[in-house]
């Protein structure tokens, strides 16, 4: 069920009236009936493997749990009787019970993911690698099932198994209410990726009606079909022609295409994640931010931290310190600082660690070498750029540029240019043609290209650039008024007229010009494929 | 303490670290200077500091690390 389908805006209507006429103790029951119904329609064996994550999850993290409990009670039980050494002895003993229950779920739940989403990717390899060895010999590939949202589910419980072993908090006692946790279905399919500790203060309890809430969230979801229906769903066509076509569509339709991708990409992720605040705001439950408007950061690591920032968040919790901390990484940081320097030896663990966050953020965006590049090239800037800051101070403090707005806005566009040139591996069907393109943007773009006829056989009319330039224009206004402050808490401020003028401008827009109804057919979100 | 305060120092002597209290929230310490602190606590005090244990709250002072370092002791 689509976000932006009819019967999704059933489902909400349906949804809303029960929601707010039940009890409100009731309510979150209600919750999980709407998303397992909401799940179970894309397809029942989809249910079957939400439930197996739910279920392990749940009972390894009570396990775990149990044994934290156990722990603290023997422990006091016999504080006086034991000494250091049998305490240590003790814990030990308790921690590698929980390491083997979590390494259960790890391996259960990351391995139904590896299973469905690499295993063709590893049969597309093994064949190259027998095709360069020249045998005939092929592996056959696997017509295997992808549940829906597999990457977030899969990550949103296994941070919180994670922070059970970790005792961050203890396990969810009931399975109903890990199920919601786990399925709530506006987070569902392109996330944001939820923590339970945050999540079951709103979750769980009870929400009465709140109508400056619910208008609230209502203004938001309409914000985010204005992202979907005029500008993702508008400009698609022109990407798709662009990236099928690259032997016609060269030089400067390759900057062409590179751009349109960066504005579909943003409109449609950031769209979607605000119909899932929105229609969680509606429910009075409130879920993590996924966007501080990326497009305005002034460097690749500062866009990463504005840029899906829950799926950043979990890298850096559950990856990124781990691998940078454990005992092997300490002694080969010793081992660095010995042989290397002080300042190698700082800055190694850290590197080795970003490459390993960067690989696996590749291969989590999809099962493809594009991704894996893609995500080690994020990587491999980011470090450079950390290695020049010396020259950026040396920079800044002889010519003080820093600050102005010229050079602010230089720097946005900068970051802008290199991620989307980095996203180009998005869109070409492997690595050695995007880098084909991109070096064919460089050399051979010309102003005038633009003016020969091709501009217009990318499936846009006038009107649809017209459209897409106005709802540019729209995104980049809203973007800056929400610098300094809500941008609905401000409207909210207004004289009524202006702020009623504004809503029915913005749904008259949607209603009239969103790409959907005959001729249309409202695309996929990009990472509900994730 | 001291010696918490030595090996902060050794990192960033213009650094007031017996005054400051926002060393995490401020960007005064980043994860390379994270990760040598836990390295060059794990062998001054021969304890371990796990992930779990990288959050503002332990690392915004000298106060909160030297805190955190006896909280691991006591544990061991």
């Amino acid at each position: 069920m689509l976000f932006t389908s009819y019967e999704f805006i059933a489902f909400l209507i349906l949804l809303f009236i029960l929601y707010y006429a039940i009890p409100a103790r009731h309510q979150w029951k209600l919750l999980l009936l709407a998303s397992y119904v909401f799940y179970f329609v894309s397809g029942w064996k989809n249910g079957l493997f939400i439930l197996l994550t739910t279920v392990s999850t749940y009972f390894l993290a009570k396990g775990i749990d149990k044994l934290h409990r156990e722990q603290a009670a023997y422990l006091k039980e016999h504080k006086k009787e034991m000494s250091k050494e049998e305490r240590k002895g003790y814990k030990a003993k308790i921690k590698s019970r929980q390491w083997r229950l979590l390494l259960m779920g790890l391996f259960l739940n990351f391995g139904i993911l590896a299973v469905l989403k690499y295993t063709n990717f590893a049969i597309a390899n093994v064949n190259g690698l027998l095709s360069f060895w020249g045998t005939e010999k092929r592996l056959p590939f696997l017509n295997l099932l992808l549940p829906l949202g597999i990457s977030f589910y899969t990550f949103i419980t296994m941070g919180y198994l994670i922070d059970v072993y970790r005792g961050k908090y203890p396990a969810e006692t009931c399975l109903g209410r890990l199920a919601l946790f786990v399925s709530f279905f506006p987070q569902l399919i392109q996330g944001p990726i939820n923590r339970y500790d945050e999540m079951k203060e709103t979750l769980y309890t009870e929400h009465l009606f709140d109508a400056r809430e619910i208008a609230f969230g209502l203004e938001r979801v309409l914000w985010g079909f204005f992202k979907k229906l005029v500008i993702a769903d508008r400009i698609l066509t022109g990407v798709t022609t662009i990236i099928k076509a690259p032997e016609v569509y060269d030089g400067i339709y390759v900057f062409v295409g590179m751009m349109f991708y960066a504005l579909q990409l943003y409109a449609d992720f950031t769209g979607g994640i605000d119909i899932t605040v929105g229609v969680a705001q509606v429910l009075g439950i409130r879920v993590r931010e996924n966007f501080i408007r990326p497009y305005f950061s002034k460097n690749i690591a500062e866009y990463w931290r504005r840029w899906h920032i829950s799926l950043g968040a979990w890298f850096t919790e559950y990856i990124f310190y781990p691998v940078s901390v454990c005992q092997p990484m300490l002694n080969f940081s010793r081992f660095c600082r010995k042989h290397f320097g002080d300042y190698v030896g700082k800055r190694m663990p850290v590197y080795v660690a970003s490459l390993a966050v960067w690989f696996t953020t590749g291969i989590w965006h999809g099962a493809s070498w594009n991704f894996i590049v893609w995500g080690l090239l994020n990587g491999i800037i980011i470090i450079l750029s950390q290695e020049c800051e010396p020259l950026y101070a040396r920079f800044h403090s002889r010519f003080s540029v820093a600050g102005t707005w010229w050079y602010s806005l230089f720097q946005v566009v900068r970051t802008v240019l290199l991620m989307s040139s980095l996203r180009m591996l998005d869109c070409y069907r492997n690595v050695p043609l995007t880098f084909r393109m991109f070096g064919d943007m460089l050399l051979h773009s010309r102003l005038s290209q633009l003016f020969d006829g091709r501009l217009m056989s990318l499936g846009l009319t006038m009107s649809d650039y017209l459209v897409l330039a106005l709802g540019t224009v729209v995104l980049i206004g809203v973007s800056l008024a929400g610098r300094n402050g809500s941008v609905r808490e401000k409207l909210a401020a207004r004289p009524a007229p202006v702020r009623y003028a504004v809503i029915y401008s913005l749904f008259l827009c949607t209603l009239i010009i969103g790409a959907y109804g005959v001729g249309y057919d409202s695309s996929q979100f990009i990472y509900n494929q994730f | 303490m001291d010696e918490i305060l030595e090996i902060l120092k050794d990192l960033h002597p213009d650094v007031d670290f017996e005054s400051c209290d926002t060393l995490i929230d401020d960007g005064i310490l980043d994860s390379f200077d994270i990760v040598t602190i836990i390295a060059e606590i794990s062998d001054a005090f021969d304890v371990k500091i796990g992930a779990e244990q990288i959050v503002p709250e332990n690392f915004n002072s000298a106060e909160a690390l030297w805190n955190l370092v006896r909280r691991l002791e006591e544990d061991e």
